[in-house]
Parts: C-alpha cells; sequence; structure tokens
C-alpha cells in the first residue's frame, strides 16, 4: 500500500507521500498530487492546522495547569476570564504580547534573541510523527518515528543553555547550566526505555506501533511482558525530569526569587518559553501513548478492526475513514491529556529534591534499572514466544486459535491487562471521590460559623 | 532560472562536503581559543560524512537486491568517534586551562626554541 | 524543454529547492564559524552546520543517520563543547584575532584546498555514474542486521572505545589545581 502511492521523489521531506494526510488528499482528488501540490498541501497544514493545534494545546494546558494547582490546593484557580476561567490564557497571552521588550544591555543581542526559538522550534518538529489516526500521520514515511522525537528534543538542551548564557545574568547562566546537566543525564534512562519498548514491537515507526496494538487492550505494549510495564514508569519519570517538570522543576524554582535560565525573558519571548515546556509535556505524553499505550486504539480494538475492513477499498469508505480518524484522533487526545493530567497531579503534590538527590536518581537507579530492564526484555524475548504480527492483518487478537503458539505470552498479556485495567479504574475511581468529597468541603468551608465563642471588648 | 540547474547529483554533495572540509581547515588555522580549534576539527568530520553517505546513496546497490549500507554504517562510527574525541580534547583543553590560566593556543609555546 | 508554466513548476523538483537550501545553511554557518571572534557565537555556528548537515542526510534518505547526528552531535558533542566554552571563559578584553600575516596564509590555502578539491571531484564524478535506481528507502532492520552482522567487530571495538575515552576523559578532567593550592599553603 506504500509503495503503490509513493513515486520517483525519493525525498522524505519534499512532500509527505503515502497515506497520510496526502493520502486522503489523493482520495478526494482521485489523482496523485504534484510536487508543488503536495508541497502547498503541507504548508498549508503546518500553518492552519499543526500551528493553531500546537498553541491551543499549550494555551488550554496552562489554564487547566492552574485549574488542577488550584483545586489540589482548595482553591478555585481562574474562574472570572470567560466560563470557568477558559479565556485566562488568551488574556494572558494578549498581556504578554503588550509587554515592553526589554533586553538587558549586557546581554548578546543575536543569541538573546535566537534562544527561544531554539527552545520552541524542536518541540513543534516533534509534533509532526504524533499518529492521531491511522492516516492521520503528518510524515508517516518517517521511518524512524520514536528515535526522530527523541532527537529533536535533544536540540531544546540548547535553547536553555544560550538562554541562560546571553542573559548576562549568574541567576540565569547557573539555572542554565544545572537545567542542561539534568536534561542531558535524564536522557540516558529516556532512551533506554523508549529502546526496552522499541525492542518489544521491533519497529521504531510510529504508524507500525500503533497498527501493532490495535488488537484490543491485551495487545498495547505495555501489557506484552513485566519488563516493559516497569519500563513505562520508568519512562514517565525520565520524561518528566528531561521536561524540567515538577518535581525536577528546580532551575525554575530553585534560586527561588528568580526564575533561571528565563530570569531575564519578559513579555513574548518569556511565553515561547512557556508554550514549549507544555507543547513538550504533550509530546512526551504523545510518545508514552503511542509507545506504550496502544496509541490511537481503544480499548476493545474496534479501530483497528474497522480500519484493516475499510483500508482494503479506501476510494468507497471515504466518509468512515475520515470519521473513524477523528475517533482515533479523539482517543489518542484523550490519553494524552489523561497523562498530561497526571503529571500535573504530581507537579502539585510532590516536594522538591536538591540537585544531587535529582542526579543520584538518574544515574544511580533509574539507569541501573532501565538496564536491567533492558536485559530482561531481551531474555524474555529470547525465551518466551510471542504473537509476532498486527492484529486483524496477521491474526486475530480474540480468537483461542491464534494464539496457540504463544500461550504464555497470551497469560502474561491477560494478566498484565487485567492489571492495568484495575490500576486504571482505582485511580479513576479514587479522583471521582475526590471530586465528589470536595464538593462536601466548599460547603463546609462557605458556611458561617455562629460566633458565640468570641469574646466582646 | 531555476530551471537551468540541473538536478542534484553525486557533484553536488561532493562540492559541499569539500566547502565543509575548507571552512573546517581555516577554523583550525585562524582560531586561537583552542576550543574553537575543536569544532573545526568537527566541520571536517562533518565534511567527511556527508561525502561518505552521499556517496552510498548514489553508488551501485549490493548484488542481491538490497540497498547499500557501508557508507552510512561507516558515517555512524565515524559520529561516535567525534564525540568520544571531543569529551578526550575537552579533557585536555580543561587541564591546560587550569595549568595556563588561558584557553589561547599561541601562549603553548613551553617546548619552543 | 517544457516551458509551460505547470512544466515549469515540475521542474522545480522539491530535491533541488531543499538541497540548496540546506547548502546555503551551510555554506553560511561554517562561514560564521570561520570569521567569528566570540567563541559562543561560533558554537552557534556550528549548531546550525550540524542542523543543516541533518537536512542533507534527510535528502540522501539517511533517517536514522540524520536522527543520531541530532542525538550525538547536537545533543551530546555540541553541549559538551559549550560545557568547554563556559568552563574556560576569558574576560572579552583579552580576545585578539589572528594577525594579518597568518589570516593571508590561511586563506590562500584554503583557496588552494578548494579549488583543488572541486577540480579533483570535477575529474571523478562522471566515471561513478549510477547503474541502478537509488534505493527510496533504508530499511531500519538491514541497517540492525548490519550493525550486528558485517559491522559487528567495529561495533564492539567502538563500546570498548567509548568506555575508555569516558574513563581518560573523567581522569584528566578532575582538577589537580586544587591540590596544587593546597600544596602551596602550607608552607610557612
Amino acid at each position: 500500500m506504500f509503495a503503490a502511492w509513493s513515486n520517483s521523489i525519493s525525498t522524505p521531506i519534499g512532500g509527505a507521500v503515502g497515506d497520510g494526510f496526502i493520502g486522503l488528499f489523493q482520495l478526494w482528488l482521485g489523482r496523485a498530487a504534484t510536487p508543488m501540490e503536495r508541497l502547498l498541501e503541507d504548508l498549508l497544514l503546518i500553518a492552519a492546522v499543526f500551528l493553531p493545534m500546537v498553541l491551543l494545546i499549550a494555551m488550554m494546558s496552562i489554564w487547566w495547569e492552574r485549574k488542577v494547582a488550584g483545586h489540589i490546593q482548595s482553591r478555585l484557580g481562574p474562574n472570572r476570564v470567560g466560563p470557568i476561567g477558559l479565556l485566562q490564557s488568551l488574556a494572558d497571552g494578549i498581556k504578554l504580547l503588550l509587554k515592553e521588550d526589554l533586553i538587558p544591555a549586557g546581554a548578546d543581542q543575536l543569541l538573546f534573541r535566537l534562544a527561544p526559538y531554539l527552545a520552541f522550534a524542536p518541540v513543534f518538529a516533534a509534533f509532526l510523527v504524533l499518529p492521531f489516526g491511522p492516516n492521520f500521520i503528518f510524515e508517516p514515511r518517517l521511518n524512524v518515528g520514536v528515535f526522530w522525537i527523541l532527537a529533536i528534543l535533544s536540540v531544546e538542551v540548547l535553547g536553555v543553555i544560550l538562554a541562560g548564557w546571553a542573559s548576562n545574568n549568574k541567576w540565569a547562566i547557573y539555572g542554565a547550566m544545572r537545567e542542561a546537566c539534568q536534561m542531558v543525564s535524564y536522557e540516558i534512562p529516556l532512551g533506554l526505555s523508549i529502546i526496552i519498548g522499541v525492542m518489544t514491537a521491533g519497529t521504531l515507526s510510529m504508524r507500525r506501533l500503533g497498527e501493532l496494538q490495535g488488537g484490543g487492550i491485551h495487545t498495547w505494549l505495555i501489557f506484552r511482558n513485566p519488563f516493559v510495564f516497569c519500563a513505562f514508569f520508568v519512562y514517565f519519570v525520565a520524561s518528566l525530569a528531561s521536561n524540567k517538570r515538577a518535581p525536577f522543576d528546580l532551575p525554575e524554582s530553585e534560586s527561588e526569587l528568580v526564575a533561571g535560565y528565563h530570569t531575564e525573558y519578559s513579555g513574548m519571548r518569556f511565553s515561547f518559553f512557556f508554550f514549549a515546556e507544555y507543547a513538550a509535556m504533550f509530546v512526551i505524553s504523545g510518545i508514552q501513548v503511542s509507545l506504550f499505550l496502544g496509541g490511537w486504539n481503544d480499548p476493545a480494538g474496534y479501530i483497528g478492526y474497522a480500519s484493516h475492513q475499510w483500508m482494503h477499498d479506501p476510494q468507497s469508505h471515504k466518509l468512515a475513514l475520515l470519521l473513524l480518524n477523528c475517533a482515533a484522533a479523539g482517543m489518542f487526545v484523550a490519553k494524552c491529556i489523561a497523562i498530561v493530567f497526571v503529571q500535573m497531579w504530581i507537579r502539585w503534590t510532590l516536594p522538591r529534591p536538591r540537585i544531587d538527590q535529582v542526579l543520584y536518581a538518574c544515574l544511580k537507579v533509574l539507569f541501573p534499572l532501565a538496564c536491567l530492564l533492558l536485559l530482561g526484555a531481551a531474555l524474555w524475548q529470547l525465551l518466551v514466544s510471542e504473537r509476532p504480527g498486527v492484529p486483524w492483518v496477521d491474526y486475530q487478537p480474540y480468537q483461542w486459535s491464534a494464539w496457540q503458539s504463544a500461550p504464555a505470552a497470551l497469560v502474561v498479556q491477560g494478566i498484565l491487562a487485567l492489571l492495568g485495567i484495575t490500576g486504571i479504574a482505582a485511580i479513576v475511581g479514587w479522583i471521582v471521590h475526590a471530586v465528589l468529597s470536595a464538593k462536601d468541603v466548599k460547603k463546609r468551608l462557605f458556611q458561617i460559623k455562629p460566633a458565640s465563642h468570641v469574646e466582646t471588648a | 532560472m531555476m530551471m537551468a540547474l540541473p538536478p542534484v547529483g553525486l557533484e553536488h554533495y561532493l562540492v559541499l562536503a569539500a566547502i565543509l572540509f575548507v571552512c573546517g581547515v581555516l577554523a583550525i588555522l585562524l582560531k586561537r581559543n583552542a576550543i574553537g580549534i575543536l569544532m573545526g576539527v568537527e566541520l571536517i568530520l562533518n565534511g567527511a560524512n556527508i561525502n561518505l553517505v552521499a556517496a552510498n546513496h548514489f553508488a551501485y546497490a549490493t548484488g542481491d537486491g538490497k540497498p547499500l549500507l557501508t557508507g552510512q554504517i561507516f558515517a555512524l562510527f565515524v559520529i561516535v568517534f567525534a564525540a568520544a574525541e571531543a569529551a578526550v580534547a575537552l579533557a585536555i583543553f580543561l587541564n591546560y586551562y587550569n595549568n595556563f590560566s588561558t584557553i589561547d593556543v599561541e601562549r603553548a609555546s613551553n617546548l619552543k626554541g | 524543454m517544457n516551458l509551460s508554466p505547470h512544466g515549469l513548476i515540475a521542474a522545480i523538483s522539491m530535491g533541488n529547492v531543499l538541497f540548496y537550501a540546506f547548502a546555503a545553511m551551510i555554506a553560511c554557518a561554517a562561514l560564521v564559524m570561520v570569521i567569528s571572534q566570540n567563541i559562543v557565537h561560533t558554537a552557534v555556528g556550528l549548531l546550525f552546520t550540524l542542523l543543516g548537515v541533518t537536512g542533507i542526510y534527510f535528502l540522501l534518505d539517511a533517517e536514522f543517520l540524520a536522527a543520531v547526528q541530532l542525538v550525538i552531535y547536537v545533543g551530546g558533542t555540541l553541549i559538551l563543547i559549550i560545557f568547554g566554552v563556559m568552563l574556560t571563559s576569558q574576560s572579552q578584553r583579552s580576545r585578539l584575532g589572528p594577525s594579518l600575516p597568518q589570516v593571508m596564509v590561511a586563506l590562500t590555502l584554503g583557496a588552494i584546498l578548494l579549488i583543488a578539491l572541486v577540480v579533483a571531484i570535477h575529474h571523478v564524478t562522471p566515471t561513478l555514474a549510477r547503474s541502478q535506481p537509488a534505493p527510496g528507502e533504508y530499511p531500519m532492520d538491514l541497517l540492525g542486521q548490519a550493525l550486528l552482522g558485517d559491522a559487528l567487530a567495529p561495533f564492539e571495538l567502538i563500546s570498548v572505545l567509548l568506555l575508555v575515552a569516558m574513563i581518560g576523559a573523567a581522569y584528566l578532567a578532575r582538577g589537580r589545581k586544587r591540590s596544587n593550592e593546597n600544596s602551596g599553603s602550607r608552607t610557612p
């Protein structure tokens, strides 16, 4: 299917060929697109869909962070601008735009201006390979999807260092160096846990990862073997630190009065760093979801089944495929939002460790753990017979006969899947209980107690 | 104007690699900061890598239909070597800085005369 | 030659435009590196050179190598270099550029080298005509099999090399000036 829709131009950047968005473009037009049309299509997609989407995600994340922070701290968060404060981020954006553009006199003029873009551009580029649906991948031909995201996120460190250095400010450079040290150190367990997932799946391509997990919740990679299950949590912690999220947000609040590497930045330049952080939160959630948690697939596996059925004859199922992709995108975004919520939850709950404790955790706890998990996952693949292949295409995931060659794998996956479902149900139940009991707290806090015990003068 | 240019071939990539190489040599010759010289070496290595990967792309494929990968593997090893070499070189420069209080290579003339 | 607008547009192959864009970025960044007297500007020039080379690798279908270049070169070596720059930074007033005779000699050498290389390239490339069409992609599993098959010896040796380099660099950079100061201060 790939080869049938690709043509002689062999550059992957020169227009997404194959069945990404352009696949749908070809469907609707009925003919292959010329290079310039593909380029225009790509530019239109980036300008009209991706950039607004990234900025909207960042804005909504900022609003939601403040609401979550408020409710965890028994207060309300923004609730004045717009219904439940939804327009607060917009108001903040307008305010930041109108601020004075202040550049310190001793700062390096060129690098001070360059650093916010160096921090934001890699995160935006990482959105190119996030798989929002079976046909909703901007560049599906990129064989190295997961690795590309890891690679491009390591360019963000340079933005941080240059911002700190160019500010001509002791606190800034101090914070920037610690920041860079932390981000670079945590890339090691990050990369190792990604390797564990990739090794279990056998592919780096985001699209294929989504297809491999399309057979229902027991085919999700996190439940494939216990080592990948633990690797998910190692990845989660490492990604928190790599994204300078709490509890690893030392450089932003350790020199508690000043803000670390973005001390001297104000107005729109500061908001670039802010957007970069929240967009990066979404990107790393996207990696976790697509690598471990099933990507765009629903727990029952219906999206994978329908996609396989309808992709046999795409021309006659245009509308159905579009709706299916929208549903898949909704599922992907919902899972990402759930993980972003957990990240925010952790930020406002856990205290902040020192920098030496942060690096201790990385190099003496997470890194050996990740190495051991890698060894375990490799041995598991050698010793336990697995059910390879894409669900619905190579085998039927809900039929007993498909699993007879790999019964141990089915048992392990089933147990882990049950564990996962129980865990998710427990967390959701806990959150619901908290929300319900908070209503009592609010009512109790607003009651006016009779002042019988107050002495009058 | 653009249509007069021929399609990009091996020659273009090799010329680009040559430009990078020459810029690297110039950086080594012209920089007084030791780390600037190290960056010149990185430029040279990148030029060599472009050479390898371009030759790999434009060369004959192997007989059994599988694409040729030698150039890419070679370039991969060069990248890793460059990282190791940069680490050791920076350690040496740090020692030099600690002993001479300067990173200027023009002052490294203790063995002269 | 098809001179209608559609033909013109079709002739602007994307590979052409992107190659010249990345080549321009690389050339400008390398030039900035050579000319600049500020070491951090030189490092930023190296950053853009490396990003341009990543783009070139993508144009040559070497996707894995491009990602590796980003992770190791930009996310590792360049950060190491910038850390080194910060640790050995000097006051601004002590930086003098190279003297004029040095610049003239260097430019002459560079020009001779460039001309020699370009002439050699022109001389050699007609004989390197491709006999089979370029592969559209390099499958990842082939690369993995090659690394653990044909290139297994260098793969293992390079891991030993990295270990040696790590130990050597850590030993060399452990800082002995403190002990000198201590021994100096103990003399009465």
